[in-house]
Order: structure tokens, then C-alpha cells, then sequence
């Protein structure tokens, strides 16, 4: 390579919002019901039929803006996009593209040189389209327009990013600040977050932006930071063989780990924008704004700092801990039920993060409650069970969220507190291992641990280690 | 008695007060119809099992106590773009020969809750697309007055089955004047509301922001009457809008006296059928003889109005338009491509001044003559509304003509669709402000064709116009 490139990026975010209806109509979001139950005249386009605003669509819509530091737009309108699709019931999907809800905010997000701010261009409301199922056994597409209606913001960012990284990183934040906000639990696989990435290349130092090409189907992170490598090198590669860059939308093949024109500009479509009459225009008042305002969650940044005030935690853990909703909340629900930080905060940190990543889930998936988690702790505080027999116990729990006490009781797990029983098994031990005595009283201390893993195996696991070693200690 | 010769409110007293019967006027109403429609062909689809099994459940509501409005019993023809739940619902188009709705219009279901009985649904112009009847799909509608001419449009159909006496009132639909205008030509009373008083849910969209729901009857009593019975805030509807001054029947009072009625001298000018301005001036001359204080003003803007409304009614009903696709409903071409089948659908569904329209609004609202175009008809229409701001501050309501001329000869006006859409030049200012109008009979030509005459009032001032129209109608019958 003769010259030196820089890569500008920007992202469209797609996110489907949680509300428990759709955008325009009393029908309900739930996934995976039986095709076509989810809908009304209304989804499906029946004549006659008009939108209404869904007002959680617009609060959710409001509170994303103010957490990613935009302009609330005060006077804001829908417009119709126009296109034929039978996905697309109307043949028009609402959406908002001359006065948007939201306009010009910003994350900050951590890079090696530093924190650095993406700029948000807008945020949009809008509907979703259906799904089309081709059938090619019977040689027809049906339609199912559950997902019709189904209410999305996009996000569109400034051509702010320089690498994969940087795009990564302002994709956690913005994930994390929705799902803090419950706006959304933005799942990249499930589609519930989608990113579309506009590149573009251009020498290293020029202030001119170069032709840039879109990039859709990125369905994991892992699917982002390929494509866009793979579509650096593909323009920089045309562009050293003095080719240019056709501006695009390209599709990725994650299993080809290549992308492929899907059209370009010239046969791009006019989408025919105006402003859907069948709405009327939203007034946002200072008590809406306000209202939303006061009931913005404690974000990231504000709950580490509490967490450094108010817990006795290492804050590596405090960073692991806040980076995910969910977590962040299990954390807090198992101090509510007073348990002591460091303990739930190892279990975290530890099995927890361990199991994970053995099933290569997300900490969004963690299934167990804040109640078993405390009342696991509980169990080995109170010297129910040992630590081992409690990693059995948390591996199950992870799986299914069993009630510990009620499962320790059920499978005879609990700790022998017999002392007898202990005195006979340890008494049985010293003799079946005259070597390691010996060994022992030779001021070897670490024959001891041998001695008491015997009387452990012994004792089916269900003993105290620490009393054990007491014992062993007594006797010898 | 007569019963086919009573309005709407009268036998709806008659009913209530057990000298007829909901059944008994039902059978008159398809007696009638079955004697004149094929002459009139007022209805795309007459419902009669259906019809006669309604007015006999109404019957035994109203003997039980349960229905005791002055719509009670009463049967009401509907604009086939008004949804009836189970009653096939075409817009005059071939495009939804088959389509049969699971829901009924707002303003059908009001009516029906106040034991109005459906008769069945009128022709019209395909989609509410033209002002004859003739566009519909379905065979034209002829004007009773005088069946060479056309009735008027598009709500053709429901204006001429006033007129021939086929109902004891109807629902249109006025985007431009289509409730005004056929009243007009049929001799009849048709109102069009302020914008967002009767919810449009239901009603197949022409024009969204253009598009109310009105009645056509026999007197300006039964305007009031009907108005006040589907005049309604509806969640369904974000367009509706919260009113608690629907109480139109307060209207109905002789008098004038000191009412300003302001005369656009716009109104009066070139293009204006002599005996029209001579019928509605003396119009005038009755409303100043009861005490109305009249006067002469330039109203500004009005060769603007047809240009601008065709302009945003187009671009609106090109996307409103779109849904009708082949795909979910309606009629469908075969075709061995989806593309190719949408096009097929589409050039073999819909008539020629639907396509026309289609085409104008698709083309002003593309990319490069949106501003140039879409959004230059927006200002003009803001500035329309100005403009009839300015009048009411000195009026209480605006009395000109509703159409240039009388009803033309069947067959006149298609050929030159850019001279159809002149013959709006009064009624689609009332749409592009929002504003009330009534069109009321004043007079007929030397043909014996009827004569209307419009007055048009400030946002919420329909009272102001039912009282101005019933003093007129009720002076004419002294």
C-alpha cells in the first residue's frame, strides 16, 4: 500500500422499542405468535383504517434523545415513505424524516487515545414492516404481519467512527443506555437492535469524505467488525488500482464472510416523503419533557459512582456488574435482600461470568433470581453446605433457578454435623494412612491436606473442610 | 300521509308516535326503489333481506322503549366509501368488487346506534374521483330531476336516492365539494362539518387532510338532526377533534336579523351561469328581507383554490391509494411476477381519472418537484385560510353559489376532465380551510334543473349556517 487510508464510518441503528403494543394500533408486540393473530385493520392496511400514536412509543423515543444528549424537536411530524412491498401493508410505511423527534445529541464512548464523542444526527419513530415467508415447496410467499406495526427508532449517527472498535464501542453504549431505559433489551441476533454501516475511505490527513457504500444483514458484533474490514480493504483495494467506489447498499454473507451488491444509487427509489395527514403533528409540552426527564433511570456512569461509594467492591467488579441491565439489577435486588456485596459480587464475577461463557450467553440471559442467589450465600454462611457442594448447587441453579435451601434438603446435601460421625471418619482416616501421619509429624504441613481431603471423600463431601482440619489437628 | 313525501325527522315523529312503522317505511323506501332504480341507478347495492330484517329489530326496539331518537326507524342510504361491517364496500371500483369489510365506518355506526336503517350503499364516483357519478365502475347515476343529466358528484348516488325519494337521507363524503355540489345539482340539502367533526374512521381515504363525512337530506331540520347524531370525538380518529358545541339542532331558529353575510365578488364573476347568479342573488335578497345585513368583498386567492387543492388531493390519494395492491384484498391480476402483478392489478382495477389522479399526486410528490409543487400548495392553501380568516372577522358567514352552473348533460363532462375540475372552483375552499358549508335548493334554470345555493362558515359556526339556511328554507315555503 502506497498511500496511508482512513476509514469514516457511520451508523443507522434500528430498535425495536418494548412497548407491550404497536406503534399505531392496540394490537400486541409479542413475539412468536401463530401468523397473522398479532393484527387488526389497522397492521394490515385495511381501507378505512387510520394510525393513532402509541404515546409510549414517543416517551421511550424522548428518552433515548435526552439520554444521548439531543435536541428534543418540540413541533414534530410523521411522513409517509412510500414503496411497494408486500410486507408493507399500506404499501407506505409511517415514519419521520423532515422533523424528526430527536436531532444533533452525542455518546462518548472510550477509545486508546481516549474518550470521544459520536455525534447523533437524528432519531426517528417508526413502524416495522411484516415478515414474508417463502414457501418453496408449494412454490408461494405468504405474509404474516405480526411484526407489522411493531414500533422502531432509528438511530443516525454523524460519520463519526475511524475503526471497528470505535463502532463497537458506540454500539455497547448505545445498547447500554437503552436497556438501562428499558426502552428496548437490543438483541443484535434477534433483531431486536439492528445496524446498517455506512464506510466510506479516504487518505489519511484529507478532509474530503469519499464515496461511501451501506452495509446491511450485520447480525452480531463479530459480523460488524468483518464487515467492516472487509469492505475497507475491498474499497481501498479499488481505489490503489485507480478504480472507484460505487456509492451502494451492500449485503453481508456471514458464512461467506463477503458482501455483495444488493443495488446502487442509480436505481435507488424516490420515496415520494410527505407528511402523513392522517396523524396530526405532536406538540411536545415542558411537562411531557419534564416528566420524562424526572423519570430517566440512573445511568451507567452515575451507577458506578455510586457503587464505588457505597459497596466494598473491587472496580474491576463494579465494571463488569454495571455493564449489563441486568446484572446491574440482580445485583442490587440481592443488597436489598441484604446480602453482603463482596459475596454476590464474587458469585458474579466468578461462576457466573464462567458459566456464561461455557454457553457462550450474555449476561442478559442470566436466569436465576436475586432471591436463590441470597439465599445460596445464605446456605454456605451458615455452614450448610461447603464451597463445593455450593458450586454444584449454583450450577443447577443457573440452569434452572432452583430454590438452593429447598434443593440441599431434597438431594441430602447438607453438611454432617454430627460430630461423632466426623470423629469416627477422621479417627478411620489417620489409621488407613500411617504414612501421611508420619509425614505430618515430620513437620510436612502439607500432608494435613491430603489427610483431610481423605476424610472429605470419605464423609461423601458433605462435610466442613475447616472442621476437619481442626480435628486432624486435635488428634495428631 | 305520504309516507315517501315526509323527511327524515318527520318519520322518525311518525314512528315514534305509532302512525307508522320502521317496517312500513322500510317497504315504501323499497317499493320505490324497486320501481325507479333502474332509470336512477342511485345504489351500487340494495340490501333488501338484510334491510328489512334491521327495520324490523329497530321496530321492536322502538315499541320496547330501547330506540326513542328522532333518527329511529328512519332508513338511511350510505356512500359506498363508507365501511359497512358484512356489506360489500367497493368505492364504484373494480378494485374492490370483492372486499367486504369487518368493520363499519364510525359515522355508519353512530347512525346505526341511533336506529337509523340501512338500506344499502350509493354509487358514486370511483374513489370519490370526479364530480358526475360517472367514473363509478358500476354504471352511471341518473339526476331524478331530469334523467339526461347527471346527478352530480362524487356522492352522486346518495344526493339523486334523496332526490328520488329511493331513502329518507344519506352519508357522503365531501373531499372538494362532493356533498355540496350533488346536493346542488339534485336539489337537495348537503353539509359538509368543520374538519374533524365527524371521524373518518372507516370512510376509504380520498384526501386524509381534505375528507369529511356529511348528510344529504331533504331539509335543513334533518341536517341538523343527522349531524348531531354523527358528529363525534373518536380515539380512532387522531384527526378528530374534542367539540362540546355539537348541538346543531340549537340551529334551527328564523333568524337573521343582523347577521352579516358577506358576498364574494369572486364568486360572481366570469364563468358564472346567468341564471345561477340571478337564483342565488335573489337567495340573498330573502336573507336580507329577514333582516341580514349583506355585503360585497373580494375574498382574494380563489383562481388559486383549484390548482392548490388538485394539487394536495392528488398527492394524497396517489399514497392513500397505494394499499390497493392485489395483494391482501380487492382485485387481482394474474401475473407471473410480483411487479408485473401489481401493475396488472392496478392499469385493469382502477379507472382512467383515478390513474390520472394517481399519476398527477406521484409526480408532485417526487423528488425534485416536492417544493416546487406539493409544498408550494401547502402555503397556498395556509394562505387561503388567511384569507377566510380575514372575511369572518367581518362575517358571520360567506353566501355565493355551489357550482357554476346546473347539471350537465350525461356523458358532457369526461372528455374534458381540466373543465370538470373548474366546476369546483366554489366548493373545494371550504376542504383546503377546514370550514363548514351547507348547499341548500334556491331555484331551478329554465330547464327546470335545481339551483344551490352555498353558504360557508368560520371553523365550529355551523349553527350560524343551519340558522341562516333553515330561515331561507322556511321563508321559501311561506
Amino acid at each position: 500500500m502506497s498511500k496511508e487510508y482512513e476509514t469514516v464510518i457511520g451508523l443507522e441503528v434500528h430498535v425495536e422499542l418494548a412497548t407491550a403494543t404497536k406503534i399505531f394500533c392496540g394490537c400486541s408486540t409479542a413475539f412468536g405468535g401463530r401468523p397473522n393473530t398479532h393484527t387488526c385493520p389497522v397492521c394490515t392496511g385495511m381501507p378505512g383504517s387510520l394510525p393513532v400514536l402509541n404515546k409510549k412509543v414517543l416517551e421511550y423515543a424522548v428518552g433515548v434523545g435526552l439520554a444521548t444528549n439531543c435536541e428534543i424537536t418540540r413541533y414534530c411530524k410523521f411522513d409517509r415513505k412510500n414503496y411497494f412491498y408486500p410486507d408493507n401493508p399500506q404499501n407506505y410505511q409511517i415514519s419521520q424524516l423532515y422533523l424528526p423527534i430527536c436531532q444533533n445529541g452525542w455518546v462518548e464512548i472510550d477509545t486508546p487515545q481516549g474518550p470521544r464523542k459520536i455525534g447523533i444526527h437524528e432519531i426517528h419513530m417508526e413502524e416495522d414492516a411484516g415478515k414474508l415467508v417463502h414457501d418453496s415447496w408449494e412454490d408461494v410467499s405468504l405474509v404474516d404481519y405480526n411484526r407489522s406495526g411493531v414500533p422502531l427508532i432509528e438511530i443516525v449517527s454523524q460519520p463519526d467512527m475511524r475503526s471497528a472498535e470505535e463502532v463497537i464501542a458506540y454500539l455497547e453504549k448505545l445498547r447500554l443506555i437503552i436497556q438501562y431505559l428499558g426502552a428496548s433489551d437490543c438483541k443484535l441476533e434477534e433483531g431486536s437492535m439492528r445496524a446498517d454501516v455506512n464506510l466510506s475511505v479516504r487518505e489519511k490527513g484529507s478532509d474530503q469524505l469519499g464515496t461511501r457504500t451501506e452495509m446491511k444483514n450485520l447480525s452480531s458484533f463479530r459480523a460488524i467488525a468483518r464487515a467492516i474490514e472487509g469492505e475497507k480493504n475491498r474499497q481501498i483495494d479499488l481505489l490503489e488500482a485507480g478504480k472507484t467506489v460505487v456509492q451502494e447498499t451492500r449485503r453481508w454473507d456471514e458464512a461467506k464472510e463477503d458482501s455483495y451488491a444488493m443495488r446502487s444509487k442509480e436505481d435507488a427509489q424516490d420515496y415520494r416523503y410527505f407528511p402523513d395527514p392522517d396523524l396530526a403533528p405532536i406538540c411536545i409540552s415542558d411537562e411531557f419533557l419534564e416528566e420524562i426527564r424526572a423519570g430517566q433511570p440512573e445511568f451507567r456512569t452515575e451507577k458506578m459512582k455510586r457503587y464505588r461509594e457505597e459497596f466494598d467492591i473491587p472496580d474491576y467488579d463494579i465494571e463488569i456488574i454495571t455493564a449489563s441491565k441486568h446484572m446491574a439489577d440482580l445485583f442490587e435486588a440481592s443488597m436489598a435482600l441484604g446480602a453482603a456485596p463482596k459475596k454476590v459480587s464474587n458469585w458474579l464475577m466468578g461462576e457466573t461470568l464462567r458459566l456464561l461463557k461455557e454457553k457462550g450467553q450474555g449476561p442478559e440471559e442470566i436466569r436465576f433470581s436475586p432471591e436463590h442467589l441470597t439465599g445460596l450465600i445464605d446456605l454456605t454462611e451458615r455452614r450448610i453446605i461447603n464451597s463445593t457442594v455450593a458450586k454444584e448447587v449454583f450450577e443447577v441453579m443457573f440452569e434452572k433457578d432452583i430454590d438452593p435451601a429447598g434443593y440441599v434438603a431434597e438431594k441430602g446435601l447438607g453438611m454432617v454435623s454430627d460430630e461423632d460421625a466426623l470423629l469416627a471418619a477422621v479417627k478411620e482416616v489417620i489409621e488407613a494412612n500411617p504414612q501421611s501421619v508420619q509425614d505430618y509429624q515430620n513437620g510436612k504441613e502439607k500432608a494435613i491436606g491430603f489427610l483431610v481431603g481423605q476424610t472429605m471423600k470419605a464423609m461423601k463431601g458433605k462435610a466442613d473442610p475447616g472442621r476437619v482440619n481442626e480435628l486432624l489437628k486435635e488428634l495428631l | 300521509m305520504e309516507l315517501l313525501d315526509l323527511s327524515a325527522v318527520e318519520l322518525g315523529t311518525a314512528i315514534r308516535e305509532g302512525k307508522t312503522t320502521a317496517v312500513e317505511a322500510m317497504e315504501a323506501v323499497l317499493a320505490q326503489i324497486e320501481q325507479k332504480e333502474s332509470l336512477y341507478h342511485c345504489y351500487v347495492r340494495v340490501d333488501r333481506e338484510g334491510a328489512l330484517d334491521r327495520a324490523r329489530a329497530v321496530q321492536k326496539k322502538i315499541d320496547e322503549k330501547e330506540l326513542s331518537g328522532p333518527l329511529a326507524g328512519v332508513p338511511v342510504a350510505v356512500k359506498d366509501n363508507l365501511c359497512t361491517q358484512g356489506m360489500a364496500t367497493t368505492c364504484a371500483s373494480r378494485m374492490l368488487e370483492n372486499f367486504v369489510p369487518a368493520y363499519s365506518a364510525e359515522a355508519v355506526r353512530r347512525l346505526e346506534s341511533a336506529g337509523a336503517v340501512l338500506i344499502g350503499k350509493t354509487n358514486m364516483d370511483e374513489f370519490a374521483m370526479g364530480s358526475t357519478t360517472e367514473t363509478s365502475a358500476y354504471g352511471v347515476t341518473r339526476n331524478p330531476r331530469d334523467p339526461q343529466y347527471v346527478p352530480g358528484g362524487s356522492s352522486g348516488g346518495s344526493a339523486a336516492a334523496v332526490a328520488a325519494k329511493e331513502c329518507f337521507f344519506a352519508l357522503g363524503s365531501d373531499t372538494g365539494g362532493s356533498i355540496r355540489q350533488p346536493a346542488s345539482f339534485c336539489g337537495v340539502v348537503g353539509m359538509k362539518p368543520t374538519y374533524g367533526t365527524v371521524s373518518r374512521y372507516g370512510l376509504v381515504a380520498y384526501a386524509s387532510s381534505l375528507d369529511q363525512i356529511g348528510p344529504l337530506c331533504k331539509t335543513v331540520e334533518d341536517c341538523a338532526v343527522i349531524l348531531e347524531a354523527i358528529a363525534s370525538h373518536d380515539e380512532k380518529d387522531s384527526t378528530s377533534l374534542q367539540r362540546t358545541d355539537t348541538d346543531f339542532t340549537a340551529g334551527l331558529v328564523q333568524d337573521v336579523e343582523g347577521m352579516r353575510i358577506g358576498i364574494p365578488r369572486d364568486y360572481f364573476g366570469e364563468g358564472l351561469d346567468g341564471e345561477v347568479r340571478e337564483a342565488v342573488l335573489k337567495a340573498a335578497g330573502v336573507l336580507k328581507d329577514r333582516g341580514a345585513v349583506l355585503e360585497e368583498f373580494d375574498l382574494s386567492l380563489v383562481d388559486y383554490a383549484i390548482p392548490t387543492y388538485y394539487t394536495i388531493a392528488a398527492a394524497e390519494a396517489s399514497s392513500n391509494l397505494e394499499r390497493f395492491d392485489g395483494i391482501k384484498y380487492g382485485y387481482r391480476a394474474q401475473a407471473q411476477e410480483l411487479h408485473q402483478m401489481y401493475k396488472t392489478t392496478r392499469s385493469q382495477g382502477f379507472g382512467p381519472e383515478v390513474k390520472r389522479r394517481i399519476m398527477l399526486g406521484s409526480f408532485v410528490l417526487s423528488s425534485g418537484y416536492y417544493d416546487a409543487y406539493y409544498l408550494k400548495a401547502l402555503k397556498v392553501k395556509a394562505m387561503i385560510k388567511g384569507a377566510f380568516d380575514r372575511a369572518f372577522e367581518k362575517y358571520d358567514c360567506i353566501l355565493g353559489p355551489a357550482a357554476p352552473a346546473t347539471a350537465p348533460r350525461l356523458g358532457e363532462s369526461l372528455a374534458d376532465p381540466l373543465k370538470m375540475y373548474l366546476g369546483d372552483i366554489y366548493t373545494v375552499s371550504a376542504n383546503l380551510a377546514g370550514l363548514p358549508g351547507i348547499c341548500i335548493p334556491c331555484g331551478t334554470d329554465s330547464r327546470g334543473l335545481p339551483i344551490g345555493l352555498q353558504l360557508l362558515g368560520d371553523c365550529f359556526q355551523e349553527k350560524k349556517l343551519i340558522r341562516a339556511a333553515y330561515t331561507y328554507e322556511q321563508s321559501c315555503r311561506e
